[in-house]
């Protein structure tokens, strides 16, 4: 089944601004990243997810269900963490995790037992008796995870989650959103503007720009195709490069660089082949693994 | 003994497969919250202060009357004139109380975490609003209940005085029912309507503040009509008139209650729809936060 479904699905406020514009999107459980710009429409897609905004035309599936007409059901299943401060500054973590645990319909026992869990997977541990107002950014980052994750949702969806965190910050909070969607048997989707951090972790990969979907694959499908061997020579490139071309690799010229695409081990034996024929002096030579950024890299700038 | 080796084993995340509860547990988890905040259980020694300050002037106001009546043998304040005698106070109470229960979540961004979970969009503003007029009802019926066991064990009537001194309490309770209801609807409504509380408590005491002026100025009016109109356009009025034409002389002396003449059902209608009119724009209001 999959895990989440669009179809068509489009979305016009009032005043004529279209957040989403005939989005047809089918992902398959595991790690989701969700990437766009700011005002690509992130967002709004995660609140029609939810059930709190109706789209104006299409359809959406989560886990199954039409969050448009079954909303409380979707939500029971969904955890979200939103991208802005939302948590009250006067309560303790403890407490307030508790809180929303018994709103998402836990027995008050079950509810205090899964919300320590919840912090402590998410690393918080004397301090959650403590008023969430004194927190730095990072432990109030990791609140929001938590109480997300208090119910036991088959679903989180997170916006943003490294908003306003160091980069030690990210990289840890970017470790725990994987180990929650390998080891925790919890599907994930993470929204983010920055692709090279969504990449790290993801299973799939979503990209939309103005509402639009731009691609949306498996993300090895996406960079396994594209590794390529870079090839630098201080003389003699032309040489070179017609060199391999008789050799029957697929060459570009990129600058002073030679790209290769790497098929397998022999490509490398045919290029030092090649070059040590031609008495070349090689500058270097090594894998380039595409990042993901690049694939949509040749698209025009919607907006500014 | 051999079983404890003193090992905390990480058993990695668990599951959960048991009952998740429906909607009424759920909004009386929200309900009892609402209830233990106003109070501030759970919070803060410094948020605590207040509402437990309010809570030793009632009380001790109904043990002093349930005293001197013991003594003297005088009935000071009747149970249903005890609302009325508070009912300053009561408004210090909602104007810090409502903004607690309300402003401080539009403030601090928790509502998104609400409203992705299972709860009716309407249900949070309810709980709410229950959990102040429960508080405000607390707060005015409680003493009422003291200066009742003080009347219960010092009359010398026996039984009988007893059951005259309950026809006499129920009523009491009924009318603090009342007060509660009109000041935790206007309360609660003025202060969803701001995110920062010192702006919704002000808010709240010049609603009963401003409103008192008007109803001086109807009353001088040369109409008669107008003049027993006139005190519907407080809220602190309004629920005075309702009491007058339904408490009688438990509430007032004799011919002393307030000249709205035979208009008395007309403001226990206007009471009514206050309230009413109240929820439907507190209803209103969190439909279109809900969305943000």
């Amino acid at each position: 089944m999959a895990l989440i479904a669009t179809e068509s699905l489009t979305k016009t406020y009032r005043g004529g601004v279209t957040a989403l514009a005939d989005l047809t999107v089918v992902v398959e459980p595991g790690i989701v990243g969700l990437v766009g710009a700011n005002g690509a429409g992130k967002s709004t897609l995660i609140k029609i997810l939810l059930g709190l905004l109706p789209p104006t035309s299409g359809q959406v599936r989560v886990l199954g269900l039409d969050p448009t007409t079954q909303p409380d059901r979707v939500r029971a299943r969904v955890g979200y963490m939103p991208e802005h401060e939302a948590l009250p500054p006067d309560l303790s973590a403890a407490e307030f995790v508790t809180h929303l645990g018994r709103i998402s319909g836990l027995p008050r026992t079950v509810a205090r037992e899964r919300a320590s869990e919840a912090l402590r997977h998410v690393g918080l541990y004397e301090e959650r008796y403590r008023p969430v107002g004194g927190y730095s950014t990072g432990m109030k980052q990791r609140v929001k995870l938590a109480q997300a994750l208090v119910h036991d949702p088959d679903l989180l969806l997170l916006d943003e989650p490294t908003n306003g965190l160091d980069p030690a910050g990210r990289d840890a909070m970017l470790a725990l959103i994987h180990r929650i969607g390998t080891e925790f048997g919890i599907s994930v989707l993470v929204c983010s503007h920055l692709l090279g951090e969504v990449e790290r972790i993801c299973h799939t990969l979503v990209a939309i720009d103005g509402g639009r979907l731009l691609r949306a694959d498996r993300i090895d499908a996406m960079t396994s195709a594209t590794d390529v061997l870079a090839v630098e020579v201080s003389e003699g490139t032309e040489e070179l490069a017609a060199r391999l071309a008789a050799l029957r690799l697929p060459v570009r010229r990129e600058g002073r660089l030679l790209l290769v695409e790497l098929a397998d081990d022999d490509t490398y034996d045919q290029i030092l082949g090649a070059v040590a024929e031609l008495d070349l002096p090689l500058h270097r030579l090594d894998q380039r693994r595409h990042r993901v950024a690049e694939l949509f890299a040749t698209r025009e700038p919607s907006h500014v | 003994m051999s079983e404890s080796t003193g090992v905390i084993h990480d058993i990695g995340y668990q599951r959960y497969t048991g009952p998740r509860l429906g909607r009424g547990p759920v909004f009386g988890a929200l309900y009892l919250h609402g209830l233990r905040t106003v109070f501030g259980f759970g919070r803060s020694a410094k948020a605590k202060i207040f509402p437990w300050l309010v809570v030793g002037i009632v009380i001790v106001v109904a043990a002093v009357v349930a005293a001197v009546r013991s003594q003297i043998g005088q009935v000071v304040i009747t149970y249903a004139q005890f609302a009325d005698t508070m009912s300053w106070l009561i408004i210090f109470f909602v104007a810090v109380a409502a903004p607690e229960l309300v402003s401080r979540d539009l403030r601090s961004g928790v509502l998104p975490l609400y409203f992705s979970r299972p709860l009716a969009r309407s249900d949070y503003p309810l709980a709410k609003l229950l959990s102040l007029v429960t508080a405000l009802w607390l707060l005015l019926g409680g003493p009422q209940l003291v200066m009742f066991l003080g009347a219960a064990f010092t009359l010398e009537e026996g039984p009988r005085g007893v059951w005259n001194e309950l026809l006499d309490l129920l009523p009491g309770l009924l009318y603090a029912g009342l007060w509660a209801a009109v000041f935790g609807a206007i309360g609660l409504l003025v202060a969803a309507l701001t995110g920062k509380r010192a702006f919704a408590a002000g808010g709240i005491v010049a609603v009963f503040l401003m409103t008192t002026p008007i109803v001086g100025i109807l009353a001088i009016l040369p109409s008669q009509t107008i003049n027993e109109l006139a005190f519907l356009a407080s809220p602190m009025t309004m629920v005075n008139g309702v009491g007058t034409w339904a408490l009688g002389d438990l509430l007032f002396e004799r011919g002393e209650g307030l000249p709205i003449g035979g208009l008395g059902p007309l403001y226990a209608f206007a009471a009514v729809l206050l309230v009413a009119g109240c929820v439907v724009l507190l209803l209103a209001r969190y439909r279109k936060v809900a969305t943000r």
